[in-house]
């Protein structure tokens, strides 16, 4: 399955994001963010915590991070976060998280303790690492129709989409 | 009355109460001269008897304790809701000072799980269901054989009924041969059956369980200038649509008609004399108190709030608490008991895609007697007793697996999964009440809420019944179970009632039939805590008809 912008908008329609992604990827007043780490970081572990079956996923979280970075606390979390995680992987690997194979990246995640962690915006490195990276990308995909779909479930919560789908039986 | 507006929070921030106390301290909180009405609570009642009052010329002011939410917030709000770095109190902004209890019964009461303080109050979080009590719910003693009756009958109340149905704006149809006569129609029409409901239906017409439509307070067509539901599927704890009904609707309905409504100001106490109250001191969010001043009172504060209040404004003229000359203020607290059962089918049940109910059955209802209390079942359309916990994306957040190994277990977990629900009426007891901890304040310094909850062994007698039935439905369908809650571990509906009953008698209760307070002359109380028995259907529409009612009572008094 290809995940589009498209799908990425309707991510970003649980969220309260509507519209058109203006290309803004940093608030007017925020502290300046490392945008383009903040991208290659996430791209790259969505290639590690999306399933393998899906493609297009460079697209769709640049567009899902375009909305995302509207927030600033979000974007403050995130860009702390992503700073976390790639500062362990120059640790114990010499490399910057998205320079690594994809099998480094998923050792990177769970040596920082994503993988055990709970999601806390304000908790440990793991449990931040957990929310902002992990949780956030999974999130973005799976309260998408697209991600739904992966699932059987056309209309994820989260998304508005319609009174359709709970009446069809699963052949329909 | 200008009203700040907070900035959207992400779901990642949490409220921090100083910074907001400090963001509206140029927010006007005083006292609104020559007021004729003073609404303590901003929820359905209150939002519905200020709108009322304030409809017939009359000077309102709305007193609540929490905050005004931003609208705009709903998406944030929503996002809390599925992931679970949040509880749900947090969802709207829970206070852990400001709203400390205490339970001291034998079960274990989440009393904050099961409120929401703020501007539409519990409305907010609430899920819909909407219908009205049987005939025989107003006659428990005569009809069943427990438990008082009520001073008034279902036909007293009926035409409020059809107004409460109009106000809050029901989808249903007139399709339930258990349900009490009605005049008219619904006001839209109902949600169609869902695809797990049909498969209900086979089994339950192989074993003569008649299934009919849920109303709902959510709109299946635009309806009262508010959009037709959208699917968002996270109707209970938060509609970002405002597809469904919460009080904030009458709330800002008052306001244009010109009641004030002040947020952040918990009222501490009600100064008053013998025979009236004088005053609802309340305290404003800079620790400053006022005193708001009014002809007539109406306190619709819930199940919890409005005994509490009455107790904490105890005097010489009434030591035991306001009101209480009955000495039953608190007293008689009920709740609506969760039975479930539900398991999973070795077929696709296609649950989770909206967060409400379609299809329901009050065969059962009016069988009740002595041994045995009302209930009705409820068909999901959810996977198990909370609608969030097992559907995608919230499935998702939680486990140590990611990529083809978290598909494969959503594939597996997510999509089989059925189950049957029921609410079952608990009998008033006296030792069943909110009372005030001694021990411990809130943060302006009063006694906390102690829920002190019981529960009848009429009423577990009852869920071991809902579960047998429910285990015939499931077994019917061929399903494995997986899950039921019953007598060992059942749990509240989040439905207060019964704190300041209602009845004829001064001697054994705190309203008469008009909602005024026995003891007072300008004390009416809109809240489920008039309700002298509960029966098993959800509460609000209830609650709305009887704050018109109250809106009358005052009507005719100022």
């Amino acid at each position: 399955m290809e995940l589009t912008r498209r799908d990425a908008v309707a991510a970003l329609g649980a969220l309260g994001v509507g519209g058109t992604l203006s290309g803004c990827v940093a608030p007017p007043g925020a502290e300046p963010l490392d945008v383009d780490r903040i991208r290659e970081v996430l791209v790259a572990a969505a290639e590690v915590v999306y399933p393998s079956e899906v493609t297009g996923t460079a697209t769709f979280v640049e567009s899902f991070l375009e909305g995302r970075l509207e927030d600033p606390t979000h974007a403050a979390g995130l860009d702390e976060a992503v700073a976390d995680l790639d500062e362990h992987a120059a640790v114990w690997f010499d490399e910057s998280f998205a320079a690594l194979s994809i099998e480094d990246r998923d050792r990177a995640l769970r040596g920082i303790g994503a993988a055990d962690a709970d999601e806390n915006p304000d908790g440990t490195t793991a449990e931040r690492v957990r929310y902002y990276v992990v949780n956030d990308l999974l999130l973005a995909l799976y309260a998408s129709p697209a991600g739904g779909e992966l699932v059987g479930i056309e209309n994820p919560q989260g998304h508005a989409g319609g009174l359709d789908s709970y009446q069809r039986g699963p052949g329909a | 009355m200008s009203w700040d507006r907070p900035p959207a929070q992400s779901a990642g921030s949490r409220t921090d109460g100083d910074a907001e106390r400090s963001a509206d301290a140029d927010v006007d909180r005083t006292p609104v001269a020559d007021a004729d009405v003073c609404v303590i609570g901003a929820g359905p009642a209150g939002g519905i008897v200020a709108d009322r009052l304030a409809d017939a010329g009359l000077e309102v002011v709305v007193l609540e304790a929490g905050p005004r939410f931003d609208p705009s917030d709903r998406h944030a709000r929503q996002e809390r809701a599925i992931r679970p770095a949040y509880d749900r109190p947090a969802v709207w902004d829970g206070h852990p000072e400001r709203d400390a209890y205490e339970s001291s019964g034998a079960r274990h009461y989440p009393l904050n799980y099961t409120r929401a303080k703020g501007v539409g109050g519990s409305t907010l979080h609430w899920q819909g269901m909407v219908m009205r009590l049987h005939e025989d719910d107003f006659n428990s003693a005569s009809a069943r054989g427990v438990g008082p009756d009520w001073p008034i009958d279902y036909e007293d109340l009926r035409p409020y009924y059809a107004e409460a149905e109009r106000e809050l704006g029901i989808a249903g149809a007139d399709d339930n041969p258990f349900a009490p006569p009605r005049e008219e129609p619904h006001p839209m029409p109902a949600f169609p059956p869902s695809y797990s409901d049909s498969l209900f239906a086979e089994a339950c017409e192989e074993l003569e369980i008649a299934m009919h439509s849920v109303p709902n307070a959510r709109n299946s067509e635009r309806y009262d200038g508010r959009s037709a539901c959208v699917g968002y599927g996270t109707c209970e704890p938060v509609c970002p649509s405002g597809a469904k009904y919460d009080a904030t609707v009458h709330v800002e309905r008052a306001e244009t008609k010109g009641a004030t409504v002040i947020d952040r100001v918990p009222v501490q106490r009600l100064a008053h004399g013998p025979d009236a109250i004088d005053a609802a001191v309340y305290a404003a969010p800079d620790g400053e108190e006022h005193r708001q001043h009014a002809d007539a009172f109406v306190v619709a504060c819930g199940g919890v709030e409005t005994p509490r209040l009455l107790l904490l404004s105890e005097s010489s003229h009434y030591p035991d608490g306001l009101a209480n000359s009955s000495g039953t203020v608190g007293k008689f607290f009920m709740e609506h008991l969760f039975a479930g059962t539900g398991g999973i089918l070795d077929e696709r049940t296609r649950l989770n895609h909206v967060g409400f109910l379609t299809s329901e059955s009050h065969q059962f209802y009016d069988d009740a007697d002595a041994e045995y209390a009302p209930f009705k079942l409820e068909f999901l359309n959810y996977g198990g007793p909370a609608a969030l916990e097992m559907a995608p994306p919230a499935m998702a957040l939680e486990g140590e697996d990611w990529g083809d190994d978290l598909l494969e277990r959503l594939r597996t977990e997510y999509g089989n999964q059925i189950g049957v629900g029921a609410l079952v009426e608990q009998l008033p007891r006296e030792d069943s009440y909110i009372g005030l901890d001694p021990d411990r304040t809130d943060d302006r310094g009063n006694p906390v809420p102690d829920v002190h909850w019981t529960i009848d062994d009429r009423a577990l007698r009852t869920l071991d019944r809902a579960n047998e039935i429910q285990e015939r439905v499931l077994g019917e369908l061929g399903a494995e179970i997986t899950w039921q809650v019953g007598p060992e571990n059942a749990g509240p509906a989040f439905h207060h009632m019964g704190t300041t009953r209602m009845s004829d008698d001064p001697a054994e209760s705190v309203v008469g039939p008009d909602l005024r307070t026995h003891d007072l002359e300008n004390c009416w109380i809109a809240s489920s805590s008039v309700f002298p028995t509960g029966g098993a259907t959800n509460p609000t529409l209830t609650i709305a008809a009887l704050a018109l009612k109250a809106a009358d009572h005052v009507l005719e008094v100022l």
